[in-house]
Formats: structure tokens, C-alpha cells, sequence
């Protein structure tokens, strides 16, 4: 296990790699990364590759003063049990519907690596 | 074991709100000192009467020190919580034990904020995790806004269910003086403010106004001998389940679940006894998460609960009857005004006067439905 992972997983992500840890003993996935398992503290904890399939747990329409365009922000249900902010690209943001399943890409956003999702 | 209070040992024996609105030129420690002033005089007491401080400043993280120093005053102990706009409940806890125990003889409890004429947009340093920045959520608005839309799905609640709760707290702010957001507010007119994030109008937002409250607790045995009637703590609880809103378990159940049955447990009451409700409604799907929460209607139920006026002046539970911080004050941390509303309506000194208030709740949320904090306050009859 890195000693950083924080910075383990930007890296991964950075590289265009979708990383979560899972404590070995309970196989339970979890995310933003940390030094041990949340809940247990067990520090035996491994890094997996993400399948980036996730489905839109709850949605958001974000209106800004125009002409700035709506956008959405949702929390995404991993299918690994791993919940996260982020936004689906590719549709109108009100048509992003809760319960839509979601496939996550990396993309750069003002020069850092960033984790988006678009429906499938 | 845990989880014990000292039921009625401790009471409310001062309180007092300024400046809620608008005041121009006051600064933070300004308004927090003035109200404590006034909840001293409200009291009986005097400066030097004050040993434990309580104060958590929108714009400083060191206020407790820094009000301690404004006031004069060097208190056996200062505590500058920072779990939010749910701090002064988790005060109200933390000041009964110490003075059961005797550790203190008195608590002050009190909050200013001018972050309305001071630049007009909410002040606190609290801010989005650096993992949900960068979807620019605006925060804390779309937090709750994730928590609605997740009700509406789940429950079939709507946007003019969460109007009714705007509505509702209009009514009584225009019934109470010190309201700052009055006039006739309908349904249609919410549905039709500017929509910041689905489904949050500007009119399901809280105001930002200046404001300041302060409570002074002692011993009940001490607080019968102050000017008012002493209004006893019964119970006080906190819960924290998450930070962030993408780390919510559940975004339709908030640790009010916890810190409500808790409270209740302390008290001895269920919520069939509290005579008046006083929520933290940031937002209006606050009022309706708390109510489902601490055991006011099913889980679900929430937004048909406040339909046809249940919770406005005339219905049948009254809640946030100040207008709660939706049409009374939000001074960017609202749950003292609860506490101050609750302890109103229990010595019978309320704008909005509900008849024969016995039992009242005051409840606290801090961060993004983050902290859950619950008091139960009594008359003197309930000890």
C-alpha cells in the first residue's frame, strides 16, 4: 500500500486509471482513498481497477446566471458499492435521471485529470 | 453505558436576539457581544457573573478567545464548536453537563454575524470536499438540492410540497416583528423564483441577514431566582454520519433519526408532547427530512404532511413559528434563533404565541445535513 493515497490514486487517475481501495479481510471497496478501512480502521487495504460501470443515485441541475449554461452534478453508485460526485456528459443535463446506468470516463478539465461519466 | 443528562438540571435564565435583518456598521463580535449583554440583563446577571463562553463566529476561528478578550472576561472555560449551524445545540449539551457537574455556575451561549450588509452572501469558511469541487455544486445549496431530488424519487415529493413549507414560514414571519422577510408569499410564487438548482427555488433558500442570539444557562435551582421564568433543558443530543454529501449513506434519512431519539430518551417525551417545533430549515426540504426524522410523520411522508397548511399559523403542529431562517433571520448559523424561539414560546413571551406551550424542540443542522443536533426544552412544570 502506498503511504500517500491520495496521491496514489491522482496519479492512477492522472494516467487515465479509475482506482478504489478494498480492505482485504472485508472486501468492501471504499472511497475518497485513506489510510485504513472507514469504520473498521483495518489497514490491510489494496488497491483494484474500477469496472467505471455506475448507476445515478441522485441528480442536480445546477442554474447559473446566464448566459452561463445549466449543468448537472449527480452522485454516482459504482457498481462496486462506492458512492461519488461527479457530472454525466454527453446528454442535455435534465435529462440526466436518477437510476440511469453510467459508464465513467477521464477526461482534462482545466489542466487536471477529471472523473465524468456519460450514459450508456 | 453513556447517553445519560441531567434532565432539568440546567435552564435557560436570559436570552435575547438583535439586530436580525439588517445592521449596518455592526461587525460580528459587536452583534455576539450585545446579545450577550442583553441575555445577562435578561437574567439578572452582570459580566463577571459569565464562567463558561460559548461562541462560534462565522468569520473567526479563534472567536471564543477573541470574545472572551472583547468582553473582558476570563472564563474557566471557552469552547468555539465548529460543527456548524447545529453548534449551539451541542453548546446547550455540553453547558448543562459542566454545570451539573459543577463545573461551571453559568454558561453564556452566543452568535452575531453581519454578513448581509457586509457583503450580502453567506459567511463561512466552510467549503465543498476537493473531490466534489471541481463539478462546481453550488455549495451548500445543491447538497440539499442531491438530498430533494432523492425524495422526490424514492417518495413522489414534490416542488409545491416544498413551497407549502416556504409558505408556512411566511405566515408567521409576518405575525412576529422581528421577522425581516414579510408580505404574502403563495405556492405559485415559489414555483416561480428563479431556480438556482433543481429543484431549489431561490424562495426554498434560506434568507442572509445580519443577526445575533445569546442564551445565558445556570443551574435550574439558581435560574428560579433570576427576573423570567426559568425554562429547564431536558434533553440534548448530537449526530454526526458523514461530511460530504456524496459520503451521506442515505440522502433521505439524516442523523436527526439519531440525535432525535436520543433527545426524546433524555427528555422522556416522544414527539406526540412537544407543543411547538423549531427545525433548521436552510432549506425547505429541511423542514421536511426533520419532521419524517425526529418522528413527526412517517419517513416518506413529509412533503404530504405540510400540505393545506399543516405547519402555518392555525395548523395543527406549529413549526418554526418565527419564521425560521427562511423568512425570519438566517445570519449564516441559525440554530440558536431556534433554541431562542423554542425558550420564547415555553415562558410565554413569543410573537407568535402558541397556548400553553409545555415541551418544545429545537433542532440543528450543521454542514450539508452533516450534523443533527436536538434539544428539548421544558416549563418549570415538566422537571
Amino acid at each position: 500500500m502506498s503511504p500517500h493515497p491520495e496521491a496514489h490514486w491522482r496519479a492512477a487517475l492522472a494516467e487515465g486509471r479509475l482506482l478504489l481501495q478494498r480492505a482485504r479481510a472485508s472486501g468492501t471497496a471504499f472511497f475518497p482513498p485513506r489510510i485504513m478501512e472507514p469504520g473498521t480502521g483495518d489497514e490491510e487495504v489494496e488497491w483494484i481497477e474500477a469496472s467505471g460501470m455506475g448507476t445515478v443515485y441522485a441528480v442536480t441541475v445546477v442554474h447559473p446566471r446566464p448566459p452561463a449554461e445549466p449543468y448537472d452534478v449527480a452522485l454516482i453508485d459504482l457498481d462496486e458499492r462506492v458512492r461519488l460526485m461527479s457530472r454525466v456528459d454527453g446528454i442535455a443535463a435534465e435529462a440526466v435521471r436518477i437510476g440511469q446506468r453510467v459508464r465513467a470516463r477521464i477526461v482534462e478539465e482545466e489542466g487536471q485529470p477529471l472523473l465524468v461519466f456519460e450514459a450508456v | 453505558m453513556g447517553g445519560s443528562f441531567p434532565r432539568g438540571g440546567a435552564a435557560i435564565a436570559g436570552l435575547a436576539t438583535f439586530g436580525l435583518g439588517e445592521a449596518p456598521g455592526w461587525s460580528a463580535i459587536e452583534l455576539a457581544a450585545r446579545a450577550g449583554l442583553d441575555a445577562l440583563a435578561d437574567a439578572g446577571m452582570a459580566l463577571d457573573d459569565i464562567d463558561g463562553l460559548f461562541v462560534c463566529l462565522p468569520d473567526d476561528m479563534f472567536g471564543g478567545l477573541a470574545l472572551a478578550e472583547y468582553l473582558g472576561i476570563a472564563p474557566r472555560y471557552t469552547d468555539c464548536n465548529r460543527t456548524g449551524g447545529s453548534a449551539f445545540m451541542s453548546h446547550v449539551a455540553v453547558a448543562s453537563m459542566m454545570l451539573a457537574a459543577g463545573y461551571i455556575d453559568t454558561a453564556l451561549i452566543t452568535y452575531g454575524s453581519n454578513q448581509r450588509t457586509a457583503g450580502g452572501k453567506l459567511a463561512t469558511p466552510a467549503k465543498s470536499s476537493r473531490y466534489e469541487a471541481p463539478y462546481k455544486p453550488l455549495f451548500p445549496i445543491s447538497a440539499y438540492a442531491l438530498a430533494a431530488s432523492r425524495h422526490f424519487h424514492e417518495y413522489g415529493t414534490t416542488r409545491a410540497q416544498l413551497a407549502e413549507v416556504a409558505v408556512a414560514a411566511r405566515g408567521w414571519a409576518n405575525g412576529n416583528a422581528e421577522a425581516f422577510a414579510k408580505g404574502p408569499l403563495t405556492v405559485e410564487d415559489v414555483l416561480a423564483a428563479r431556480m438556482l438548482s433543481t429543484p431549489l427555488t431561490a424562495r426554498d433558500c434560506c434568507l442572509v441577514t445580519d443577526g445575533a442570539a445569546a442564551v445565558l444557562l445556570t443551574r435550574t435551582e439558581r435560574a428560579r431566582d433570576c427576573p423570567k421564568p426559568p425554562v429547564p433543558v431536558l434533553g440534548a443530543a448530537a449526530a454526526t454520519w458523514h461530511h460530504a454529501i456524496s459520503q451521506m449513506p442515505d440522502l433521505t434519512t439524516t442523523a436527526a433519526a439519531e440525535s432525535g431519539a436520543r433527545a426524546y430518551a433524555m427528555a422522556g417525551v416522544g414527539p406526540a408532547d412537544i407543543d411547538v417545533v423549531q427545525l433548521y430549515d436552510a432549506f425547505t426540504i429541511n423542514t421536511i427530512l426533520f419532521l419524517e426524522d425526529l418522528g413527526f410523520c412517517p419517513k416518506g411522508e413529509g412533503g404530504r404532511f405540510v400540505e393545506a397548511g399543516r405547519i402555518a399559523p392555525g395548523g395543527a403542529l406549529p413549526v418554526n413559528t418565527n419564521g425560521g431562517g427562511l423568512s425570519c433571520c438566517h445570519p449564516g448559523m441559525y440554530g440558536l434563533f431556534a433554541i431562542v424561539e423554542a425558550a420564547r414560546q415555553i415562558r410565554g413571551e413569543a410573537a407568535n404565541q402558541i397556548d400553553s406551550v409545555e415541551v418544545a424542540l429545537a433542532h440543528g443542522n450543521g454542514g450539508v445535513l452533516s450534523s443533527q443536533a436536538t434539544v428539548i426544552l421544558g416549563s418549570t412544570a415538566t422537571v
